[in-house]
């Protein structure tokens, strides 16, 4: 379980956040939610430890991450950034780099690391791309091998940063499959979203952040029951029933204006 | 990936055998010349005369000299590209080699002339320049062509000062006239041996961080997520590129052109993992330098081209080509 108390934290001297509540159970799939700016990217640098947190606590399975090192954390949680580099590099190589907050003297991958890898391609269904050059590969396909590459990492939980950003519908849908799938096995999931809808559909927990705050922490139809949505975005969810289960849209009301004008 | 070994394999033993005979001629041919049987018995202790004194004092520091001044611009060129992420850095281009320079200049006209101080002076001339332009290119988020513009300027900047000091320093005229266009005519043990060590220590560094530094190409949010301190070990890197500048600017003078030739010609050979790079750019780099020494002294002999000229000659072109290409003559960023 992970877990974020009263946590504060910023850049230089701006404090970002300003006490957020988190907690995301093993095994299931937490959405942070919020409009641009409401400091989403900079929970999950605090939660990583890669910003210092400043007042609260950061803690995984019960120890707080102030105390661990670096490689410790990144044995936890795997990530996966929002702007993503395209380095000059294999799909193999890439996600043998998944291996390396297990490194140690002589600093170089073994057997077992190489087979992990190659396992969390196949997973993915990537084993064949594996000598291809990333920048070689669509945005969606580059994402799945950094997700071969956060598998690879074998951390109990996966924390990912606009995961949809650059996917079409249909890679969109593959994605929600496969974190349901990762979810399923255990693996505890923490996403920031700007898609709502996927949100929904997606996740166990919602997490909505306004100003630097946790406003809310609920389960999805719990959510949608109260006003949240409203004063995030301006707008209201409705659920519908179809053959393939529970879906849900959105409506503006009659004279929207943008909550943030 | 088998096949990729196996590939890499055999470039890497190509490029030891250049590296291997460019030594040899490189030991053998002169003014002089050394038959192979007299070379091997002179280097095993024995020999006498004329031959022998030309070899140990002449031929066999000039070689080293070569061989590691190649190995060292090389493969910090190699190292330089990968943390400013930018295919067209080198410590020529960007200043790192004037800054060595300027180092080495301040050590002259300050009167310390030890090989140790020469080249630590070198070296904190390198660092301060190479975290000048680290600084630049990350606080303004320059653009990579911005970055290469920004180490021109620098690099003009450190060869102003250093005539300045020339100017005004008339023993530092004197010293100065071989080092700028950089050759290894006048290349001592004195001055060879601290060098080489410090280029030895950072070799053994590198070698070891290889994964590391991939890492840190990956950008700074993937690499902190595998655990990796970014801002450290980059600081750590572009220091290792400035301490194997700066030891080889401390003997060899300012030899341009070699950081960028080599590692791009094996990138092209051999992918960017820095395993695979790093060790084939030394190589490649120390055949490549002796055997441009070697051409340098022997095309005009008895006279001697220095080989920096040699270096600009070839280097020049090389660069124009990569800058129309890498940007595809386009006018913007």
């Amino acid at each position: 379980m992970i877990e974020m108390v009263d946590v504060r934290a910023g850049y230089g001297k701006n404090e970002i956040l300003h006490g957020v509540n988190l907690m995301a159970p093993k095994g299931e799939i937490t959405t942070v939610i919020g409009s641009n700016g409401s400091g989403k990217s900079t929970l999950l640098r605090a939660l990583l430890g890669f910003l210092p947190v400043w007042g609260g606590d950061v803690a995984i399975d019960g120890v707080s991450t102030g105390k661990m090192k670096e490689a410790e954390i990144a044995r936890k949680i795997a990530y996966l950034p929002q702007g993503k580099n395209i380095p000059d590099i294999s799909v193999g190589r890439l996600v043998l780099h998944g291996r390396f907050p297990y490194l140690s003297y002589p600093r170089k991958y073994k057997e077992k690391d190489f087979l992990i890898a190659e396992e969390a391609m196949k997973q993915m269904g990537i084993w064949e791309l594996s000598e291809k050059q990333l920048s070689e590969l669509s945005g969606g396909m580059r994402q799945k091998v950094y997700i071969a590459m956060a598998l690879a990492q074998q951390a109990p939980a996966i924390v990912m940063d606009e995961p949809t950003t650059y996917l079409d519908i249909g890679q969109q849908l593959m994605f929600a499959e496969m974190i349901r799938e990762l979810s399923g096995s255990g693996k505890t999931i923490i996403l920031v979203l700007h898609d709502i809808l996927l949100a929904l559909k997606v996740s166990h927990r919602i997490v909505a952040m306004q100003d630097g705050k946790t406003i809310a922490c609920k389960a999805p139809e719990d959510m949608i029951a109260s006003d949240i949505f409203r004063k995030l975005y301006g707008i209201t969810v409705k659920p519908f029933q179809t053959e393939r289960g529970r879906q849900y849209y959105y409506e503006t009301d009659e004279k929207w204006v943008p909550p943030f004008l | 990936m088998r096949s990729k070994e196996k590939n890499w394999r055999l470039l890497f033993g190509g490029a030891a055998s250049v590296c291997f005979l460019a030594a040899g001629f490189s030991l053998c041919l002169g003014n002089i010349s050394i038959m192979p049987v007299e070379l091997f018995r002179i280097l095993c202790g024995g020999g006498e005369g004329i031959s022998r004194s030309i070899l140990l004092y002449a031929r066999l520091p000039r070689t080293i000299a070569a061989l590691s001044a190649g190995a060292a611009l090389a493969t910090s060129g190699a190292v330089l590209q990968n943390v400013l992420s930018n295919k067209l850095a080198s410590p020529g281009i960007i200043g790192v080699n004037a800054g060595a320079g300027l180092g080495v200049t301040v050590c002259c006209a300050l009167g310390v002339l030890s090989g140790y101080g020469v080249s630590l002076g070198a070296f904190a001339g390198s660092l301060v320049t190479v975290c000048a332009i680290f600084l630049f290119s990350f606080r303004t988020n320059a653009s990579k062509t911005t970055v290469i513009l920004g180490g021109v300027a620098l690099n003009s900047i450190l060869n102003a000062i250093c005539e300045s000091i020339t100017v005004l320093d008339t023993d530092v005229a004197m010293l100065s006239i071989d080092f700028r266009v950089g050759g290894f005519s006048s290349v001592s043990y004195t001055r060879l041996i601290p060098a080489v060590i410090l280029i030895l220590f950072a070799f053994a560094v590198l070698f070891t961080l290889c994964n590391e530094l991939d890492v840190v190409t990956l950008g700074d949010e993937t690499a902190q997520g595998v655990g990796l301190p970014v801002g450290k070990y980059r600081l750590l890197f572009l220091a290792l590129a400035a301490l194997l500048a700066g030891a080889a600017v401390s003997f060899a003078g300012l030899l341009g052109f070699i950081g960028l030739i080599v590692p791009h010609f094996v990138r092209r050979l051999a992918g960017n993992e820095s395993g695979k790079l790093l060790p084939l750019c030394a190589v490649s780099g120390a055949g490549f330098l002796t055997l441009c020494d070697l051409i340098s002294r022997l095309v005009f002999a008895p006279y001697e081209l220095p080989v920096g000229i040699l270096m600009s000659v070839i280097g020049g072109p090389i660069f124009l080509l990569l800058l129309i290409r890498y940007k595809g003559g386009r006018r913007n960023d």
